[in-house]
């Protein structure tokens, strides 16, 4: 009997570690033969939780030890003299010089875009919501040729730019525009459940007391946010990391000039360069997955 | 609504400051030149010469295979991916197990590897030249790299998180006294979990599933290395827009980017539709 108690009541026990055995009150809340619930059955929660782990290792471990696998293939020497190579080293500069711009134009503008749309009524402001959606769903190529209609030679701006003498398709400013389109959602969709949890009461406060805006942001709206800013600086960085194909089409990957990590390795790949290619995506994949991991366990302290 | 009503709302203090003004000015248009302007560009280059040569320039087989490849593949995936998140997501929740916090860690783990490197992944694993590889090609006669099998093992990869993610937190808070309920007048797991679970997780599991489906049409990263670009076997739309811009075909292009942003924007309006309608529900 005992053991077909289900993790349901298992888990109500440990959830009282005073008490861990049967008291009174326990025994009314489980009336005989009662709790023979779908978790109940020792065997079927097995076959699931092997059917799980099955799927994960086959679909996600399996790949990922064989990245591991197939860098290490010549050795660690192998691997960092293929990590060596000047144009190797500038891609990874290029990409960590773009995703600090993203990031800090994301915390600026994504803030502020997080808090109009919280804290403000006008005309749109649905439609607005939901097309901050739309950069998730949107394919990274189509988000590139955007901006190669927009900023390209034949572009809506050409002119413009020319008269500017400005560079921007196949150049920096374009790849970084790219990255922040398909980096938008994060910041915005971090911030906008706290600030709407936070509610309002608090500002008003400090407003009563005669605080400015600024003055109210700064010490009452921005530590609520903080862990806030934090997840989502995390992912907007660890994202803009690994953008591939917009800064493909609006950068041409000029190798020395508009090759990123991602785009190198794309190259190395096609060059068969297998050790530069492996190596590269490996320490990328491994940067990536340090911050997102990194911030998980920030949050995890935050509850 | 009263003006005060609305004040308190919508933040009020705030809105009355000029600070206020600036912050939306700036937050606006930054939206109009990050978002508004390059699609309303895309859309009108998309449909200058009207509708008609937009449809007829889908309809040429090449780009034709390719969206349906797109369609396909990430269809199958999106029903596997439903399958499969929910059950682990299942898991998660309602079962102890050794192992179960590292479980729960892996399933962010495709959220945080860029998709160009899980498209390496699966080559290396998979690739023809692997002794995996080689294998499944000879004794199966099933070709994984440059063939929608690898599509999907992709897409798959890329859209793990999606469903289980979505669930998760539904399936944690549901309260159990229906199941238990359910199980006392002798109704079976399955029974149980198709009349009473089932129902409870159907919004969030519709909106993952939709989401992921979204995220797989446009995927160009892990696909581009596993697929490799062969027009009328492993091209997808994503690769094929990436073919006609590099040979300057700005209207082939341009008419396929505007389907798959119509796709795109149809499923976020659709999640967030359904989304907003379980909230007021």
């Amino acid at each position: 009997m005992m053991d077909e108690i289900s993790d349901l009541e298992r888990d109500k026990q440990t959830s009282r570690p005073a008490d861990k055995q049967i008291g009174p009150e326990q025994v009314l809340s489980w009336s005989p033969g009662l709790p023979v619930s779908l978790s109940g059955r020792g065997w079927l929660k097995w076959l699931l939780i092997g059917i799980v782990i099955a799927y994960v290792a086959v679909l996600i471990l399996a790949p990922l030890g064989a990245l591991v696998a197939g860098a290490f293939s010549g050795g660690l020497g192998a691997i960092a003299t293929a990590l060596n190579e000047p144009d190797v080293l500038s891609a990874f500069w290029r990409t960590l010089l773009i995703a600090v711009i993203v990031v800090l134009v994301h915390t600026i503008c994504g803030t502020a875009v997080a808090w109009v749309l919280v804290r403000q009524n006008f005309r749109g402001r649905r439609i607005l919501n939901g097309l901050i959606d739309l950069p998730f769903a949107v394919s990274p190529v189509v988000a590139g040729y955007m901006l190669i209609l927009l900023f390209g030679r034949t572009g809506v701006l050409a002119p413009l730019l020319a008269a500017l003498g400005i560079q921007v398709a196949f150049a920096l400013p374009g790849m970084i525009i790219a990255t922040l389109f398909v980096t938008l959602p994060f910041m915005v969709r971090e911030l906008m459940p706290i600030l709407h949890a936070f509610g309002v009461e608090q500002e008003q406060a400090a407003a009563t007391m005669g605080a400015s805006g600024w003055q109210t942001f700064w010490h009452v709206t921005f530590p609520a946010l903080r862990w806030g800013f934090i997840y989502g600086l995390t992912l907007t960085f660890a994202r803009a990391l690994g953008e591939f194909g917009a800064v493909l089409v609006i950068g041409g990957s000029v190798q020395g000039r508009t090759e990123t990590a991602t785009l190198y390795i794309f190259r190395a790949l096609n060059d068969r360069q297998y050790v530069g290619a492996y190596s590269a995506a490996l320490v990328l994949g491994l940067i990536s997955l340090i911050l997102v991991i990194g911030a998980d366990l920030l949050r995890g302290k935050e509850h | 609504m009263t003006n005060s009503s609305s004040i308190l709302e919508h933040g009020g203090v705030a809105r009355r400051t000029s600070s206020a003004l600036v912050v939306r000015a700036l937050a606006l248009t930054y939206l109009m030149v990050m978002l508004i302007i390059p699609l309303a560009v895309i859309l009108q280059d998309g449909l200058r010469d009207g509708p008609g040569a937009m449809v007829r320039s889908i309809a040429k087989p090449v780009a034709l295979h390719a969206l349906m490849l797109s369609l396909w593949t990430a269809g199958l995936m999106a029903i596997i991916n439903a399958v499969m998140g929910t059950l682990t997501a299942y898991v998660l929740v309602r079962y102890r197990f050794p192992g179960k916090a590292l479980l729960n860690a892996i399933v962010d783990l495709p959220f945080a590897i860029p998709t160009l490197v899980t498209g390496v992944m699966l080559v290396v694993l998979y690739g023809p030249q692997r002794a995996l590889g080689a294998w499944f090609d000879q004794n199966l006669g099933i070709k994984i790299i440059f063939a929608p099998p690898g599509i999907i093992l992709a897409l798959l990869f890329i859209t793990f998180p999606f469903v289980t993610r979505a669930v998760q937190p539904v399936l944690l808070s549901l309260d159990r006294d229906q199941e238990e309920a359910a199980a006392t007048i002798g109704a079976g797991s399955w029974t149980i979990f198709r009349r009473v679970v089932l129902p409870a997780i159907a919004m969030p599991l519709i909106a993952g599933t939709l989401l992921s489906f979204a995220r797989a049409i446009g995927e160009f990263g892990a696909i581009v290395v596993v697929a490799g670009n062969i027009p009328l076997r492993s091209q997808t739309a994503a690769v094929y827009v990436l073919g006609e811009i590099e040979s300057e075909n700005q209207r082939a292009a341009s008419a396929m980017s505007v389907v798959m942003l119509a796709i795109a924007f149809g499923l976020v309006v659709l999640v967030d539709y359904l989304q907003r309608k379980r909230d007021d529900g």
